[in-house]
Formats: structure tokens, sequence, C-alpha cells
């Protein structure tokens, strides 16, 4: 599977990741790289193979809906890049352009 | 200054001749004396080791100083998994795996260097440093829990945990000439442990020997209710049946071991170690592992895809580091942008990539089926024997840069080591030999919840072992 800087860049989109052409052109390759040799799994046949998600069986845990002391308001906010009135400060969400 | 177990500090205190913070003092010591140049340290705590010994600790780890890696979070002490994105990160909570180490009496002297949020297999990947390997000055000390790894070795502390995901306890083990566990998934909690990929993720702790490994697992282990992946089975004793000797048990070895790559002089330390336990009585038994040589394609897929969902939480708003920015989305993407490093996005892009709409099913789902028939491979392999061995690692500690550049070779040194985290097995890696000077490490590996018997084998093969050993370049004198 060959990994275009096009592909990387939409791909960066999807995870949020600004990236500039340099990076791109070094990752384009090794990601080309990184994939064919993940094509080795296509030599296997697995149609009846069921995935593992987790080593274990896992199960839902639950918990009783008692109420308890949690992480205090002012500690939660210590590491806050911007806070307000007890609130986490941003940008305008729908002001200012974005692509959202 | 001379280097001392677990086991030797808390016979010391208990008899009376020395106390907590004489051993905090000697590690805060040659923490001075020797990490300017190794840099395993990223943040030394002496202040709160000092606090902490003059209250005189008590527990079965009464006064023993340790290290955690920089991805376990402590309250009021700066945990930046080693990336740029949390370099003023001051959790307000402690790791479980922080709780249980401080109330058994352990006093924690400082965090540890490692690969960011440990993806790589070198500590190269740190925002912040490089830390070399005591036995080499000119080479790696593993990853992603090098730092961990080589302050043990250097003899600054006398344990260390790490974190192993796809064999970041058990390579760099093996590349600093120590033992390192990595226990079975969910034997030790998560909770407080930034995570990479939670399928895989294990804290386990590094020691001189398997004794101390055996004594630290046993204040560790055990369910928590905060961790939800953490197991439900009993506590127990781990140092039981350290002294049972190998007698009778089944060591299988590979048939077949992929051995591309694998440095003759490893294999034969490897050979030699598993004659000296058949020769004190173990028997060894043939088994194969078909499925292995997919295991690093598997992995890269599955490991990539869980962490670009784990560090989506990294954003800039709430915590961390924060880019100037006119919108939320622009905030998002600067701030990720500069706070990772290129090991970390280009573990995000593959992950996102394989994750995405039309390449799903040809990359994860395969994957994921692939690792059915890995842990399948191993359920069958231990039908036959008690543990298996093999080399831990293909090389030797390969020298600073020299992988840099190339992530795929610089992937493929977890070979041996990866499937244990896709089966969820424990398994460890104990110093068997040098090679021009540096470490080798043999790996053992058992059933689910058997770290015992790793232990046990561990155990019998450091009365066996008779090479040399030969003083750290960098470290405590022994």
């Amino acid at each position: 599977m060959k990994i275009t800087e096009e592909t990387v860049s939409h791909v960066a989109r999807l995870a949020r990741l600004a990236m500039p052409e340099s990076e791109r052109q070094v990752l384009a390759p090794q990601l080309s790289d990184i994939l064919e040799y993940a094509e080795k799994l296509q030599e296997v046949d697995m149609t009846d193979v069921i995935p593992t998600s987790h080593p274990f069986r896992q199960t839902n845990v639950l918990r009783d809906d008692v109420v308890r002391p949690s992480l205090p308001h002012d500690k939660a906010l210590l590491n806050a890049p911007d806070s307000d009135a007890g609130q986490v400060r941003v940008p305008a969400v729908l002001e200012g352009g974005g692509d959202a | 200054m001379s280097v001392h177990s677990v086991k030797e500090i808390l016979a010391s205190i208990q008899k009376g001749e020395t106390t907590a913070a004489d051993w905090v003092k000697t590690s805060l010591d040659a923490i001075e004396k020797i990490d300017g140049e190794l840099k395993s340290f990223l943040t030394v705590t002496a202040d709160h080791a000092t606090d902490l010994a003059d209250k005189k600790p008590t527990g079965p780890l009464g006064g023993v100083p340790y290290a955690l890696k920089d991805n376990m979070v402590t309250e009021g002490i700066r945990s930046t998994a080693a990336s740029r994105i949390l370099e003023n990160y001051v959790p307000p909570y402690n790791a479980t795996v922080e709780n249980k180490l401080r109330s058994a009496g352990g006093v924690l002297v400082g965090k540890t260097n490692m690969d960011e949020f440990a993806m790589g297999s070198s500590t190269e990947t740190s925002a912040f440093q490089k830390t070399l390997n005591p036995y080499g000055r000119g080479h790696v000390p593993g990853g992603s829990s090098g730092g961990s790894a080589a302050a043990v070795a250097a003899g600054l502390v006398p344990f260390a945990l790490g974190s192993d995901t796809g064999g970041s306890i058990r390579q760099p083990a093996a590349f600093c000439g120590v033992f390192g566990l990595k226990p079975t998934y969910g034997r030790v909690s998560r909770y407080g442990l930034m995570a990479f990929a939670s399928s895989l993720d294990q804290i386990g702790p590094f020691t001189r020997t398997a004794e101390d490994a055996a004594i630290v697992m046993n204040a560790i282990s055990g369910y928590d209710e905060r961790d939800s992946t953490s197991a439900k089975v009993g506590t127990e004793d781990f140092t039981a049946d350290l002294n049972k000797g190998v007698k009778g048990l089944r060591i299988g070895i590979v048939r077949n071991l992929t051995e591309e790559g694998l440095n003759p002089a490893i294999k034969a330390a490897v050979d030699g170690a598993i004659r000296a336990l058949q020769g004190a009585g173990a028997e060894v038994v043939e088994v194969d592992l078909p499925h292995s040589e997919y295991a690093v394609a598997t992995y890269y897929l599955i490991a990539p895809a869980e962490a670009s969902s784990n560090l989506a939480r990294y954003d800039g708003v709430r915590y961390g580091r924060r880019a100037e920015a006119s919108s939320m989305i622009d905030l998002f993407e600067q701030s990720r942008s500069q706070g990772f490093g290129m090991e970390v996005k280009r573990r995000i892009i593959i992950g996102t990539y394989a994750l995405s709409s039309g390449y799903y099913d040809a990359y994860y789902k395969r994957a994921q089926q692939m690792r059915t028939l890995i842990r399948q491979d191993y359920e069958t392999a231990f039908e036959s024997c008690d543990v298996i061995v093999m080399p831990t690692t293909p090389t030797t500690a390969f020298k600073l840069g020299e992988k840099a550049d190339d992530p795929l070779e610089m992937y493929l040194n977890d070979m041996y080591t990866i499937p244990a985290n896709l089966a969820g097995i424990p398994g460890a890696s104990i110093p068997c030999g040098f090679v021009d000077g540096l470490p080798v490490g043999l790996q053992i590996l058992a059933k689910p919840f058997d770290e015992r018997t790793i232990l046990r084998v561990s155990h019998a093969y450091e009365q066996l072992r008779d090479f040399s050993w030969p003083k750290p370049e960098l470290g405590v004198a022994e």
C-alpha cells in the first residue's frame, strides 16, 4: 500500500494534527514501508477466526450508584491552561472559523 | 557507596543497622554523582524522599527507595510521559501503584526517562533527554522504560517500575543487565498509568534479582476497582515458590524460532542458560508457535490503533500544553502538533489510518484475528510445558542513533517480546551473559497468572549462572 502525502494530510486532519509539509514528506514513505510490512497478514486465511480485542474475556464492570467524594473542583482545574469562574476557558467554538 | 538488593536493604533496616534516611541518602547521592551523565531521571524528588524517610516508614518495603517511570502519575510531582505536551503537568492524584508502594513503606526518589508516551524501543524519543546504557555510553538503554532499567543497572535505586506494551520492560532489562518482569495483563492496576495501548499495557518491576521482583510484586499486584480491566484474582505470595528448584520442570524451546537478525552470540548465551537449567534437572521439550512471524505486524496495527484513540485526550483544553489559536479546531491541531514528537505522530497516523473507513477490515480486524491465532499458539504450547524460553532480543543494545531514522527496523527489535502482550501472558528477562561487554537477556514466559513459576526458574538460574559480569561503565561500584 503506497501512502501519499495527500493521504497523510487527510489522516492527520482526522486525528486533529496540524502537519507541515516537511513532516508529511518524512512520514509518507515510512508509513508505506510499515503498511507494506503489515501486508504479511494477508497471507493467512482467517475467514472463520474470531477477532481478539482483549487478552481475557472482559465484562462490563458496574458499581452501586452511591455518592462518594471525587476530585475537588479546584484541584481538577489546577492544570487547566486557562480558566475562569470555575470553568475551563477556550476560544470561541462557533466564531473565528475552523472547518468543523 | 555500594549496590544492595531490596532484600538486603530490608534486612539491614530491620536489624537496626541502617535507617530509611541512610538508604534514601545513598540513592540521592548516587543520582547526584552518576545521573548528570547517565540521564535516567527526569525528576528527582529529593525533598519529598528525605521528608518521607525521616518519618521512618514501615511495611513490607519499609525504607526502600525506588523510582517510577514518568508515565505513572504522582500527586504534586510533575509527570510528563517524556512529552512536551505534558511538560508542566502536575497530577492531582496518584497512580494505584504509587499508593501501594507508599503504603508498603517505599520511598519515591524520582521519575525516570522513557520514550515519549512509551512509544519506542530506545528511550530516544523522549522529548527531554537521551539516557545512556550503563554498560556502554555509546549505546541505548533500550525502551521504552529505558530510564528505569538504567537507574537500576547503575545502582541508583534498588528497584524501579516500568510499563510493558510490546516489550518495554523486558527489552531494556535485557539491554541493561537487570531483571525485568511483565506480569500477566490485569495483574497490576493500570489506574494512573497514562494509557498507550490499553489492551496491552501492563506495569511491572525492574530489580537486580528475581527474589526482589517477587517482593515488589507482593506490594503492587491485586484487583483495583478503579481499573475495570484489572483481574479479579486473589492475592498471592510471589516469593512462595522461589526455592523449589527446576527439577522435573518442563522448559519449552521453540522449534523454528524466527532467527532472522538474531546475533549468534546471543543464541549461544541462551543455549548455555538452557543447558544449565537442564543440568539442574529441568526437562527440555520442543514447542511450536507457528504464528510468531506475524506478531510484529499485528502489534504495529493494534497498538497504534489503540494509541490514536487514547491520545485523543491531549487536546490542549483541560490540561497540558495549549497552543495560541483563534478557533477550537485550530487549538486542537496546533496544541497536538507542537506537543507531540515524530514517533507519537507516526503512530497516531498509522492507528487512525488502520481504523479509518475502508481500511478497518483489511488492517485492524485482520490484526485482531491474528491476535487470536497467536494467543491460541501459546495456549497449545503451554499444554506441554511449564515455561517457554527464548532470547529477549535479537541483538544487544544498539548504538545511539543507529535505528532512529528507520522505524520499521526499530520495531523488528521487539519480535520476541511482542507476542506476550498480544497473548496477555507474563514474561521476564533475566541476564544470561555478556557479548562484547553488553548484557544479554534470557526471556522466560509462562501461562497467565503463573508469574510464580517464572520467578522460580529465574531464582534457580541465578544460582547456576557463572559467566563473568563486568562492572558498568556508568554506575555505583559493586
